[in-house]
């Protein structure tokens, strides 16, 4: 539908050549415009992340010098030179951000490498331990929203809200480390079967059959801890949209063509129900990014997590700085990606 | 001049009037809420943990929080008898029991103070950006999909090292102004849906001020839902605090269930199978968010009344 004008039926909405355009989008033009459209707010939003990336850190107290520092070597004359370009005027200090607002020279002050080499690194690790939980998180979690949504106040129904709602109030970290506790160290009758620090064996090569088993292995307890926490969040927003279908009347009507109640279920409430759980699960994934944090520290896992929690502790800020921009374009890109996904399977969203 | 002997009836003046009809609206509330179990269920556990938070200085007294004086007790005992070990000691050798109690205090003070201010940030934003057109209705529906994507640890990390200390007082500053726009989002929603009403309208051809337009008539209008709203910000703000707490970003003076989780995880309790410093702190913070959650879904369909019908 469109916008609706507060002051009754617009001027608009008489024209008949207007009333026609609207009526009749064409579908590749739609999407084509909505796309565009849809990239230039996302690059908007972007202009705000550095602007805010920017004065934010010119805000931390401190000597920024000494901490660009840190431990490294540094010649006296190029310590003067970045002296005097911290003393110039800040709107001529925001230009040269801004010029290179990746800022691909700067160096991670604990590890002595450049920032980008750092999260290059650290980047397939979380990539293994998303893709692994978002999966996880999204069959589980759909397939649960959609059976308790159809069978409303059954059972079934009862039983995984009462189960979804406790994990969508559990801290993911609590989680990791009650899995620590019972499948790493072994409790009570658990035996303690998973590895539970680092993301491979030491001293395997990951390309062999050997280093993938042990990737794997390694993968099983913090990917179970996000995904228990996230399919909590899948499953309720899929019941509340299947729940929202159950009384509309296509469903009446290809109840009345006689349809299997599984085809109903299947072929026609599913796809308009799924909707609100794509973006979710879209805007999630920019979020888990830089949401894995906690689950990343408690089990000493090697990706971009760890990597935030080390930079707070030893104070790297180029390093916190790079990250804090990626986390941010991650959680843009998805959102933009999501927005893109969903007026593609709807055309409703795109006028 | 003959007095007025005529009965009188009294006729009841316009607050009486007022008072009771809230009186009446309040029944009907309070009668529509306790026909969830759910919900009544929410309220029974917050009111235990208000009770627990309130009554802790004169259960556990202090001393039993401070490092020096319980040098001499033994570091993870396992649960005992006595009742302030009930639960064991910690990687300090303090009652694990009288920590927990005291830890309801910042979850609750923080998590409603938080959410507080990110209830007034996010509706005045919300009706802004929903009553205004134009650049600046504009510019406020930007600043919300902005700090939209701000990534929440990372932001609230540098916030906090920009304002300094940790003391509670940032802490609840630094989730208010993260935790906002999911609500503004909600109230410009709402604000749209009711400025199309025709009332809107009347108000604004008999010369309503664009304040009075907004107080008088939008925010009675939306309030139901922010009410709902707050009340779900609150589990998600004890949620993220406990995260802060847990990655030693909240004061260490405080005692916190997501501290206790900090110091569990740095010790190396799930390692030592000192499952007593681990396993509580987590089912109070599930049980304080979760009765949050269940209040705010009971209240948003007893306040709704399109979700209330089906």
């Amino acid at each position: 539908m469109a916008q609706q004008e507060p002051g009754g039926v617009s001027d608009a909405a008489l024209d008949p050549t207007e009333f026609g355009r609207v009526q009749r989008p064409s579908r590749v033009s739609g999407i084509g415009r909505f796309t565009a459209r849809r990239l230039l707010t996302g690059l908007g939003t972007l202009a705000f992340v550095l602007v805010f990336n920017f004065f934010l850190f010119q805000m931390l107290p401190g000597d920024p010098l000494a901490r660009y520092k840190g431990a490294r070597e540094i010649s006296a004359e190029d310590l003067a030179a970045l002296r005097q370009e911290l003393e110039s005027p800040l709107w001529e200090q925001f230009f040269n951000y801004v010029k290179d607002p990746l800022q691909l020279d700067s160096y991670s002050t604990i590890q002595g490498k450049p920032v980008w080499e750092v999260i290059a690194d650290a980047l397939p690790w979380t990539l293994i331990l998303l893709g692994t939980s978002t999966l996880l998180a999204t069959v589980i979690g759909i397939w649960i929203g959609i059976r308790a949504g159809w069978n409303r106040g059954s059972k079934f129904d009862k039983n995984s809200t009462g189960i979804t709602l406790f994990l969508y109030a559990t801290p993911e970290f609590w989680l990791g480390l009650l899995l620590i506790l019972f499948f790493s160290t072994g409790f009570w009758i658990f035996p303690g079967i998973f590895p539970s620090g680092s993301a491979i064996g030491s001293g395997l090569d990951p390309w062999t059959v050997d280093g993938v088993i042990s990737i794997a292995w390694h993968t099983v307890l913090p990917a179970a801890s996000l995904a228990a926490v996230y399919l909590a969040d899948y499953s309720l927003i899929m019941r509340a949209s299947m729940v929202d279908e159950l009384g509309q009347d296509y469903l009446m009507t290809a109840r009345a063509k006689g349809l299997m109640d599984r085809a109903i279920r299947r072929g026609h409430a599913v796809p308009n129900a799924s909707l609100p759980t794509i973006t979710l699960i879209f805007l999630n994934i920019g979020f888990i990014i830089g949401g894995a944090i906690t689950v990343e520290t408690v089990f000493s896992y090697p990706g971009l997590g760890l990597l935030t929690w080390n930079a707070i502790q030893a104070d790297d800020l180029p390093l916190l700085q790079a990250l804090f921009l990626f986390f941010s374009v991650s959680v843009i890109v998805f959102n933009m990606i999501a927005d893109i996904v969903i007026a593609a399977i709807d055309p409703r969203i795109r006028l | 001049m003959t007095t007025d002997t005529a009965p009188t009836v009294a006729i009841p003046s316009v607050r009486a009037i007022r008072w009771k009809r809230r009186q009446v609206a309040t029944a009907r509330f309070i009668r529509a809420f306790s026909r969830y179990r759910s919900g009544l269920f929410g309220v029974g556990i917050l009111l235990f943990f208000v009770a627990v938070a309130v009554s802790a200085p004169y259960v556990f007294p202090e001393y039993l929080l401070d490092p020096n004086a319980n040098l001499s007790n033994s570091v993870y005992a396992p649960p005992s008898a006595e009742f302030y070990y009930w639960m064991g000691t910690d990687d300090l050798g303090r009652s694990v029991l009288a920590e927990l109690a005291w830890g309801a205090r910042p979850s609750l003070v923080v998590g409603i103070l938080a959410s507080i201010m990110a209830m007034i940030i996010g509706t005045l934003v919300g009706i802004a950006s929903g009553h205004f057109r134009g650049f600046f209705g504009g510019s406020m529906e930007r600043l919300t999909d902005w700090f939209l994507v701000l990534p929440f640890v990372p932001t609230v990390i540098v916030l906090q090292a920009v304002l300094g200390e940790t003391t509670i007082w940032i802490t609840v500053i630094v989730l208010g102004i993260t935790s906002w726009p999911g609500t503004a989002r909600l109230v410009r929603a709402q604000t749209l849906s009711v400025e199309a009403r025709p009332y809107i309208e009347r108000a604004k051809v008999l010369g309503n001020s664009d304040w009075a337009q907004m107080v008088r008539h939008i925010l009675p209008n939306v309030m139901p839902l922010v009410i709902a709203n707050t009340t779900l910000t609150v589990a998600i703000v004890i949620l993220s605090m406990t995260t802060l707490a847990f990655l030693g970003l909240l004061d260490p003076n405080l005692i916190s269930w997501g501290g206790m989780l900090d110091s569990a995880d740095a010790t190396g309790a799930a390692l030592q199978g000192a499952w007593w410093f681990l396993i509580p702190p987590g089912l109070c913070v599930i049980a304080v968010v979760l009765a949050f959650t269940l209040i705010g879904r009971t209240l948003e369909v007893v306040l709704n009344p399109r979700l209330g019908s089906n």
